[in-house]
């Protein structure tokens, strides 16, 4: 791929004597965007948590834009990245939680206008206008001044997405960002989110249990199984044709909850 | 559980002791203490045990349907909870004669401590039954169980297994509590530990024993309130997410 | 019985008022001293050094087994033998204070406790530098859970003032001892001291409750 942005190399992740992640690979290109599927425990989670440094990786790399993630340059060798490091490579990420963790000491527009002035020293003014515009792109303005707790399910969610955009990061990680909401709500985010991948450049990775909205909005989807990609390609060839046994059979279970 | 360091602490702080005792001067003292120990222990089991029944009666009192049982339960806990234990007991063993109830030190001690345990016991049962789910008592109306037996079959067991932490510090805070009886003339190790220093001057070791033998008696409350937990867990371990 | 109004009030409440006023001083001077060894020793527990969070626990675990009675004497006995001479008051002050400042720390403990992982998280992943992820995101959201564990303790230490009788510091209890000891009468002064108790901590309860209700009313159902 020409211009990459995200690569996995070899990357493993272990608690305890449970290994989460076993030596993935995974490539993703400026501004692609990637779904990940698979069964419940597969480690969908972790990938994203690693790439957003939550977690520390056991082994392998991590690369962003060709700058090592989860290690540093020194003198021609990769050692543990410095916590600085960290930040400074975290200024390219955006995460939007399953469960939003929204502030809730803090009005909408706080949320979304002070992470900027805290985090990368932008000016409240220009912040604040800033919040005004993203709230307004999910169709939030009208709530800025609630706080979260006074706020639905989507609601919280539109908002925690706007926070995160507020941060002006080049990737966006979304970890089931549905699931935690009533189903007559679920629409008015993916709706919010399908608009960020068709009008925008975002690169995104996507943990989602609807297959069909992934479907819809992905350029590449993986099957996640024990912590390997078992099977990935374009929407329609994984989920219509898929080759993998594993693949069909978590397929045919998703279909038939439906 | 987890196990914790002090634990071990305990077989040397035991060992220790029977040297300091034996070989140094700690036995001037030392039995003039325990003789208060045993003091402190007449009143604080007798008097738990009264209070965990107190706590029990006014508790599930604040929850009764009857208005006129709400109130008193109410009033007692509100009562026995705004006035310090210690003036409870002043008041018990001097005014009280006024009112031609004259009560021995020891019944004052008893009373007063377990009824201002049992006040503070009320409030953690009462929140104790009301975290019990809603669910179960729905699942009791549609089992058509009569109301007692929902309160002692259903109810209760669950709401003691919720209480029991707190129920632990409830004790604590009674065991303590029993350091102030030589209020009503009792002398109980405290009140030994007082007089002993009046005496001999040796503060430091008698006040030293005296916060060892308080730490003992507060351990042993709380590890009796750990087993009992971890006891009625048991069933409830898997099951709950 | 007999119950004497006017010596109720011509000598019992005019003398036992000057108590109520060193009762409130000493709760009010020891619980702040609680509230700020409180915070060293939550800290210490927290803290990454593993003997300094040992000690810190196992302070706490000891002086929650240990009757303010025995501290209070401890100090009136020790401190002057080490050469310090504190007004008794003092000495009173500073033992309610290391008495509490255990359970001030388990509370505020809690406090930080009851904030979700995920507000961690999401400061993190906001790139929030740690100091100011605590100062603004997670201190604010502590504060709450904090003020009714706070303010029960505010009442306790209220009700644990009597004990300071025993040393005769001029409480309310210990004036009332001594209006028995001088006029034989018990009655009146014991009990003046425990209405004066009830009133005072069903208001401050009160009180404390209408505290609860304002602190943030918007958060009140939030996670
Ligand atoms: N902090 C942790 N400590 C120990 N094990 C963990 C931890 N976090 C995750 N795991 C384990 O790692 C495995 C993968 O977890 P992960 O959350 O990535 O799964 P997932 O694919 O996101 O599942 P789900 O669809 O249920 O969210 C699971 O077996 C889980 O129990
Ligand atoms: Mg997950």
């Amino acid at each position: 791929m020409a211009d990459e942005k995200i690569r996995f190399e070899a990357v493993s992740k272990r608690y305890g004597s449970l290994t989460v992640l076993d030596q993935l690979d995974l490539s993703i290109g400026a501004g692609e965007v990637v779904s990940i599927i698979g069964p419940s425990g597969s480690g969908k989670t972790t990938v994203l948590r690693c790439l957003m440094t939550l977690e520390p990786v056991d082994d392998g790399v991590i690369w962003i834009d060709g700058i090592p993630l989860n290690k540093e340059l020194r003198s021609g060798a990769l050692i543990e990245a410095s916590p600085a490091h960290l930040r400074r490579m975290r200024t390219k990420l955006g995460m939007v939680f399953q469960n939003f963790n929204l502030f809730p000491h803090m009005t909408i527009l706080q949320n979304c206008s002070e992470p900027p002035v805290y985090a990368l020293g932008a000016k409240p003014t220009e912040a604040r206008s800033r919040a005004v515009d993203l709230l307004k792109m999910v169709g939030m303005e009208s709530k800025q001044d609630h706080y979260p707790a006074q706020l639905s399910g989507g609601q919280q969610q539109r908002a925690a997405i706007a926070r995160t955009l507020a941060m002006q990061p080049e990737i966006l990680v979304f970890d089931e960002p549905t699931s935690a909401l009533d189903p007559e709500t679920i629409g008015e985010v993916t709706e919010v989110i399908r608009a960020l991948a068709t009008k925008h450049s975002y690169t995104m990775l996507l943990v989602t249990h609807q297959i069909d909205f992934a479907r819809d909005i992905s350029d590449r989807i993986c099957f996640f199984d024990k912590g390997r990609i078992v099977e990935q390609g374009p929407p329609d060839a994984v989920i219509d044709s898929p080759k993998e046994t594993r693949t069909q059979q978590f397929l045919r279970k998703v279909a038939k909850a439906r | 559980m987890t196990p914790r360091p002090t634990a071990m602490l305990i077989p040397i702080a035991f060992l220790g002791g029977l040297y300091f005792a034996v070989f140094s001067n700690v036995a001037s003292f030392l039995p003039a203490l325990l003789n208060g120990l045993t003091v402190t222990i007449q009143v604080a089991i007798p008097s738990a045990i009264l209070a965990y029944a107190i706590s029990v009666a006014a508790g599930l009192g604040r929850l009764s349907r009857n208005a006129a049982v709400r109130l008193m339960s109410g009033a007692y806990v509100e009562i026995f909870r705004g006035v310090s234990l210690l003036v409870i007991l002043f008041w018990l063993f001097f005014v009280l004669p006024e009112f031609g109830l004259t009560l021995s030190p020891y019944v004052a001690a008893l009373l007063g401590i377990s009824l201002n345990a049992g006040a503070y016991g009320a409030e953690i049962i009462r929140g104790a039954v009301q975290a019990v789910p809603r669910g179960q008592y729905e699942a009791c109306v549609t089992l058509n169980m009569p109301g007692w037996r929902k309160y002692s079959r259903i109810i209760l067991p669950q709401a003691l297994i919720i209480a029991v932490p707190a129920l632990t510090n409830m004790t604590i805070e009674l065991l303590k509590g029993t350091a102030l009886v030589s209020a009503v003339t009792l002398v109980d190790v405290t009140a030994a530990g007082v007089r002993q220093n009046q005496l001999t001057y040796r503060t430091i070791e008698i006040f030293s024993v005296l916060a060892l033998i308080y730490f003992c008696l507060s351990q042993v409350v709380r590890f009796a309130g750990a087993l009992l937990e971890t006891g009625f867990n048991r069933h409830l371990r898997t099951g709950r997410s | 019985m007999d119950w004497r109004w006017d010596f109720t009030f011509e000598t019992v409440i005019p003398r036992i008022l000057p108590g109520l006023w060193v009762t409130v001083e000493v709760t009010v001077l020891s619980f702040f001293l609680a509230l700020f060894l409180g915070l060293f020793l939550m800290l210490a527990k927290r803290s990454k050094i593993s003997f300094l969070a040992f000690l810190a626990a196992e302070f706490i675990e000891f002086m929650r087994g240990m009757p303010l009675v025995v501290v209070i004497f401890f100090l009136f006995f020790v401190l002057p033998m080490a050469g310090i001479y504190l007004p008794p008051i003092w000495t009173g002050v500073l033992a309610m204070g290391v008495y509490n400042s255990a359970p001030a720390a388990e509370i505020l403990r809690g406090g930080l406790q009851a904030v979700p992982k995920g507000q961690w998280e999401a400061a993190y992943v906001l790139n929030y530098p740690p100091h100011q992820a605590f100062r603004r995101i997670i201190l604010p959201q502590a504060v709450g859970p904090v003020i009714p564990g706070l303010g029960n303790l505010l009442i306790l230490a209220f009700k644990e003032t009597p004990l300071l009788s025993f040393v005769a510091i001029p409480e309310m209890l210990d004036t009332a001892k001594r209006i028995a000891s001088e006029t034989y009468r018990f009655t009146e002064p014991l009990t003046v001291v425990g209405v004066l108790f009830l009133i005072l901590s069903l208001v401050s309860a009160v009180f404390i409750k209408i505290v609860e209700r304002h602190m943030i009313p918007e958060m009140r159902h939030g996670r």
